[in-house]
């Protein structure tokens, strides 16, 4: 049996749209947070759009291993507007015990009592998070997450950081999370990966004092570091 | 102050009371607004009529039509007719409307199917219906068959144009999200294709219910010995402008009702839409 959850190597797309991978290597231990930092064009949803298994349109070569049951959440919620918030989380599965489990995973968002709503009557974090819910349900060894955040306001961001790390806690799936934003890479993940031009440039795992200045510091430290290695200066221009 | 100085003081500050921009938007609709437009044709065509300028034997009064639609009814010939052109137009419609969703969904979710079907529907989409009748009538006769054909073809096309259109617009987002979920080929039918299609669907079947009712009163004009048309054809045979009129009402309530009918089913099916008509 292997010890990873994900194992991809020497991973190779071309002609995408996104920005291509150029041999790229990366295991992910079960129950690991790993964020995926790169600027853009870097090859990040490439990759991701690889492990999820929908990008029909590259051409590449390489080796994936994923587990058996995977779920992917988008920058969109991209909830089906015709189907009612309960119905959006059950899709894919059907039958009583399925509806009590997706009852269960909004009310774990926090969304219990919504389940006859329309996506359109949900703000777009409470939308994000029917998403996280629809994924939950499928009791994922891999969460992909795809800038899951990028789309909503700051304050919400916050709310759904914390989400996030309580369920990922709870249900404790390997996740990929691919994000431009440092901060929430440092606050979330146990380990940061970065790409740059198709390569994986950077490989850090976080590890943080629990608490006090000392924590602080090494956020700090983290942080210039990786600004340092995204090329992006951390003085004002 | 000395005019001359040239120097310019600050306006005094004034408070009053803040009253609204006035808007430049049309304002607040009335919900029977519509009704007005149609109301104030009916009065000219009374007033007119009351006076005398308008020649009976030209366009009888508007009371004129529903005295002859009573005398129609007390000998049963409205109901009849009625009920025979309903079942026309209807067994067209249902016709051409099985046919354009079923070769809709052929072309709009198979590369070949699209290349076949649609080619050729675009192409005879250029021929107007009316163009065809010939050719039905060498086909099917002058029967009742040929009737149903020619009505049949005529709400085709809408029908099958815009449930092609909405199935090739759906959101490709979606079916990646179908591919992520593991749907197999029958739940992404059933969950986002059969749904995603309905708006243009629904669309295409009130047009294409319009398109009906357009080739019905032409078709019952051709040898026909019942229906709307064929009452409408003997009556200007007798010069009796009343039943010609009452023809043209029946019509008229026919499309707007059938129009208003696939509307409501519209709102029904299709509540978690969000649209400004709505």
């Amino acid at each position: 049996m292997s010890a990873s959850a994900v194992r991809i190597r020497n991973l190779v797309r071309t002609f995408t749209l996104k920005g291509v991978l150029n041999g790229v290597d990366l295991d992910i231990a079960p129950g690991e947070f790993v964020a995926l930092l790169g600027r853009s064009g870097s090859g990040k949803s490439t990759l991701l759009r690889a492990l999820a298994g929908i990008d029909h349109e590259a051409e590449g070569t390489g080796e994936i291993a994923l587990p058996e049951r995977s779920a992917v959440i988008f920058q969109d919620a991209r909830l089906l507007p015709w189907m009612r918030v309960l119905d959006n989380v059950v899709l894919g599965h059907s039958g009583a015990a399925a509806r009590v489990r997706a009852e269960e995973a909004l009310a774990e968002v926090g969304l219990a009592g919504r389940e006859r709503s329309w996506p359109h009557q949900l703000s777009g974090g409470e939308q994000q998070r029917v998403a996280l819910a629809r994924a939950l349900v499928r009791e994922p060894a891999l969460l992909l997450a795809d800038e899951p955040f990028g789309a909503l306001d700051a304050l919400t961001r916050i709310q759904m950081h914390g989400l996030l790390r309580r369920l990922s806690e709870r249900h404790d799936p390997a996740i990929l999370l691919v994000t431009h934003d440092i901060d929430e890479a440092i606050l979330l993940a146990d380990r940061i990966v970065m790409l740059d031009g198709g390569l994986l440039s950077a490989d850090i795992a976080v590890r943080l004092p629990v608490g006090g200045v000392a924590r602080t510091e090494a956020i700090e430290g983290l942080r210039a570091r990786l600004r340092l290695l995204l090329g992006v200066s951390s003085e004002p221009a | 102050m000395n005019a001359h100085s040239g120097e310019i003081l600050p306006a005094p500050l004034v408070l009053a009371p803040v009253r609204p921009r006035r808007p430049l938007g049309p304002g607040t609709p009335n919900r029977n607004g519509h009704l007005l437009g149609p109301g104030l044709l009916l009065l000219y065509w009374a007033i007119l009529s009351v006076t005398g300028w308008l020649d009976p034997r030209t366009l009888p009064a508007p009371w004129t039509a529903i005295t002859a639609a009573a005398d129609l009814l007390r000998e049963g010939r409205l109901q009849t007719n009625l009920a025979v052109s309903a079942a026309r137009a209807a067994s067209g419609l249902l016709v051409g409307g099985a046919a354009g969703v079923m070769l809709a969904f052929l072309s709009g979710l198979s590369l070949l199917g699209g290349y076949v079907i649609d080619g050729i529907v675009q192409l005879k989409r250029g021929i107007p219906i009316l163009a065809l009748i010939p050719f039905m009538i060498l086909w099917f006769g002058i029967g009742e068959p040929m009737k149903v054909a020619v009505i049949a073809v005529a709400a085709f096309f809408p029908i099958y144009i815009q449930t092609h259109s909405a199935l090739r617009a759906i959101d490709l987002r979606y079916v990646e999200l179908a591919e992520t979920l593991g749907l197999n080929r029958r739940q992404f039918l059933a969950r986002i294709i059969i749904p995603g299609a309905l708006p243009g669907f629904m669309l295409g079947l009130r047009f294409g219910a319009t398109a009906a009712w357009l080739a019905l009163v032409v078709v019952e004009q051709l040898n026909a010995t019942s229906g709307i048309g064929y009452m409408v054809t003997l009556a200007r045979n007798y010069a009796q402008t009343d039943v010609m009129l009452v023809g043209l009402v029946v019509y008229a309530l026919l499309g707007f009702g059938t129009d208003s009918a696939i509307r409501l089913g519209e709102r029904r099916l299709l509540t978690w839409r969000r649209t400004l008509g709505a």
